[in-house]
């Protein structure tokens, strides 16, 4: 009964209901995927595992560090396997098919990954060819490469032109498990170097640390930064999630400032619903204050103004996260380099409900002052 | 014979909460709208002004900026004996051999570390870019290990204060001035010299080789004559274009960002003003069969309602600006993509942006309120006289 006048009162004047609804399901929407955006961002840390270590030079990421601290770090109590790798930052055609391509000492690296999932197969035939590569499902498909095609990477911080040859094509555990990464054999990149630039020879980038616990990784992060002080290459090293997290603190600026817009977006829309409610309580003074006279109470109308406006928010917002999924799909598709990983989480759709509901209670807050302010005489004798 | 504007003013008045609330509306989207602009602007003005137009920068081929590229010494004395690069007053070339690393810094206000341009300068460098100014101390001696920093990382980072020492390379390196260049990338940089940085770094080769052309228009054949020399393996440009190339994947994530942003923003708010303008005429259908029936044509109420949205549209359009002006006092530092490095640039308020934001909220008056004013003007004067 109280339903159906809701939804009667909402639905009296249908454009600008309509109009309403329709602006708080952009607003849903818009609000939906900037958080969708903001945890993309984060889509790194959350995936990496708190029992990797990244060792890199102290000073900072672009210089290395020496091979021969493998050996070194094997030896402190709780390493459980030692990997090293360099970033080669290769361009593929051109720059705007971005994607991480690293050179990795393979064996041990796959070793650390356990939810990169490549075929039995495949490893092998990757383990056995010196200029093999790896890359995700997502950037195999993007680019429709098939296992024994040759591509050829533009180095920049590597010059030349460099071929590969496609001999593994990784799936991940899960969503959250970047799919866009090219991985080939570190030692094909050192040999070429030690022919072109000897001195840029068995140089590493960083190390990769599996540690046989958790619980050690301060522990033994702190073993190896030990070892190396006061060398010509000191260490720092932290957890994978803290060195990815490092990463997106640099451009914490620009996260901050998505998250401020989705704020605004909210408060915008709030103005707009508030705008509603308050045209539609000064049509109906008339109306509040017949109820008034039948002995309706001002929690009866607050209740009226306020259920109204939630049935329209509610409405938007519903409307707002069903239409989010096929959008999100949408920027993957047509954007699959800008963010590996790109899911609707459902702490959004949470965070959606909340906001309709904030936005329900705030815009209904004026007029209900208003409409129970109103004195009976004076409501019956008003035409708005 | 058009309705007169206090009639479109004062029906704004009467209703004053719709009328804030709409404009309240626009003004936030004119904010958001226009700072965006003015980041993007900031972000070009700092790179333009960072290169002098004179100014060539030399790096290796396809490495894309300093950070990445390497020179080594042989090639590098191969550019400076080019006829083309100019000469000092003290009869010195006017070239430099520079070295560029990053080093890592925490910031001043999480203690995140970020990455910060250490360059490695010659005597000539501050010649080579009047943009640097000393403000405090002095320039750093060649042959020791002081070095110099730039207001934005000042400001920016923690431990970079006059008379600080900062260690990396297993050296203390003593700040001994401090110096501003305006808004250019410079500001960002810490510079001390070359052979310093070469030794405590060992890293045998420059990063870049950057000098002024004598002559401003033998750009392009000396470029052909470099770029084509078989022993060297390097491209050249001039160093506005260089900066500008730097930012290139940073500016058009902004364009993006702000293209995205602005039209779902513009949408809530064109719906907005909708909704005010038709609630607006559904109010006044009386008042409109009023002005109909006195003789007003429907030209003119259609054009009284589209003024009634317009300046809703301007009054939204001043609030926003009005706030967005305040937006240069603030300066935003991030990490270039493209080199790995902090940049501090500021938000610019141009006239053609406060133009733009202008016309941009006047629009979605104008869209918000043409329907509804032609609703308006095709009501049929008895029924709207009938209206209560």
């Amino acid at each position: 009964m109280i339903l159906r006048i809701l939804f009667r009162n909402a639905f009296r004047n249908r454009l600008r209901t309509g109009l309403t609804i329709l602006g708080i399901t952009v607003a849903i929407l818009a609000f939906g995927l900037l958080r969708t955006v903001v945890s993309a961002w984060y889509a790194g840390v959350e995936a990496a595992s708190a029992a990797r270590l990244v060792t890199r030079n102290a000073v900072s990421l672009v210089f290395p560090l020496p091979l021969s601290y493998k050996e070194k770090i094997r030896q402190i109590p709780g390493v459980r396997g030692v990997s090293w790798g360099n970033w080669f930052g290769g361009i593929y055609i051109e720059e705007k098919n971005f994607f991480p391509n690293f050179a990795v000492d393979a064996r041990t690296y796959l070793d650390l990954y356990p939810e990169f999932i490549l075929p039995e197969d495949q490893l092998k035939s990757f383990l056995g060819d010196r200029k093999g590569f790896v890359a995700g499902r997502k950037i195999a498909a993007q680019f429709g490469w098939k296992p024994g095609d040759t591509v050829t990477l533009r180095g920049v911080i590597y010059p030349g032109n460099w071929d590969f040859v496609l001999r593994g094509i990784y799936r991940g555990r899960d969503k959250t498990i970047d799919e866009t990464q090219f991985f080939f054999h570190w030692d094909y990149l050192n040999e070429t170097m030690r022919r072109k630039f000897p001195g840029r020879a068995d140089q590493v980038g960083f190390y990769m640390i599996g540690v046989t616990h958790p619980d050690l990784a301060a522990e033994v992060s702190s073993a190896i930064d030990e070892t190396f002080r006061n060398s010509l290459a000191e260490t720092l090293t932290e957890t994978e999630k803290a060195f990815n997290l490092g990463f997106i603190s640099m451009t914490s600026t620009i996260v901050m400032a998505i998250q401020l817009v989705s704020i605004v977006i909210i408060v915008i829309i709030m103005a707009v619903v508030a705008n509603t409610m308050a045209m539609t309580t000064r049509e109906r003074i008339g109306d509040y204050a017949i109820l008034k006279t039948l002995g309706f109470g001002g929690r009866h109308i607050a209740a009226l103004i306020f259920g109204e406006a939630l049935v329209i928010t509610l409405t938007g917002c519903a409307l707002g996260m069903a239409l989010t999924y096929p959008v999100a799909r949408a920027f993957t598709e047509s954007l699959p380099n800008f963010f590996p990983v790109f899911n609707v989480s459902s702490s959004t759709l949470v965070l959606d409900v909340a906001a309709a509901l904030l936005v329900a209670g705030v815009a209904g807050i004026v007029p209900t002052r208003t409409a129970i302010g109103i004195r009976i005489a004076d409501g019956l004798r008003r035409i708005g | 014979m058009a309705v007169p504007l206090s009639y479109s003013f004062r029906n704004l008045w009467t209703r004053r909460l719709t009328t804030v609330l709409t404009v309240s509306g626009m003004a936030l989207v004119v904010f958001v709208f226009a700072t965006i602009l003015m980041l993007a602007e900031g972000l070009q003005k700092t790179l333009v002004e960072t290169g002098s137009y004179d100014n060539v920068v030399v790096i290796r081929k396809g490495s894309g900026s300093e950070v990445m590229s390497g020179v080594d010494r042989q090639q590098a004395s191969v550019v400076e004996v080019q006829p083309e690069v100019a000469v000092g007053s003290d009869g010195r070339r006017l070239l430099v051999k520079e070295l560029v690393v990053l080093i890592a810094l925490p910031k001043r206000d999480t203690g995140q570390k970020s990455n910060v341009v250490l360059r490695g300068i010659m005597e000539a460098s501050p010649a080579l870019r009047p943009q640097v100014k000393i403000v405090a101390g002095r320039l750093p001696r060649m042959g020791t290990t002081e070095v110099m920093a730039g207001m934005g990382i000042v400001r920016g980072f923690r431990g970079v204060g006059m008379g600080e020492t900062l260690c990396c390379g297993l050296r203390n390196w003593r700040i001994v001035g401090i110096f501003d260049a305006g808004t250019t990338g410079f500001n960002s940089e810490i510079w001390g010299d070359v052979d310093q940085f070469m030794q405590a770094f060992r890293r045998p080769v420059y990063s870049s080789v950057l000098f002024k052309l004598r002559d401003s228009a033998g750009f392009d054949a000396m470029k052909a004559r470099i770029e084509k020399d078989p022993r060297l393996t390097l491209e050249a440009r001039r160093e506005t274009r260089y900066y500008l190339d730097q930012s290139e994947a940073m500016a058009k994530f902004l364009r993006i960002l702000g293209l995205s942003l602005t039209v779902i923003f513009s949408l809530g708010a064109v719906i907005g003003a909708m909704i005010t303008m038709y609630s607006a005429v559904a109010n006044r259908t009386a008042e409109i069969g009023t002005l109909r029936a006195l003789g007003f044509q429907r030209r003119s109420i259609v054009l009284a309602f589209l003024v009634e949205s317009l300046l809703l549209g301007f009054l939204g359009g001043a609030v926003g600006l009005f706030f967005a002006s305040f937006m240069q006092f603030v300066s935003v530092s991030t990490m270039n993509f493209q080199t790995f490095a902090e940049l501090a640039f500021s938000f610019t308020l141009s006239p053609a942006i406060a133009v733009e934001a202008m016309l941009f909220s006047l629009g979605m008056g104008f869209v918000g309120g043409v329907l509804p004013a032609f609703r308006a003007a095709r009501l049929n004067i008895v029924d709207a006289l009938r209206a209560v």
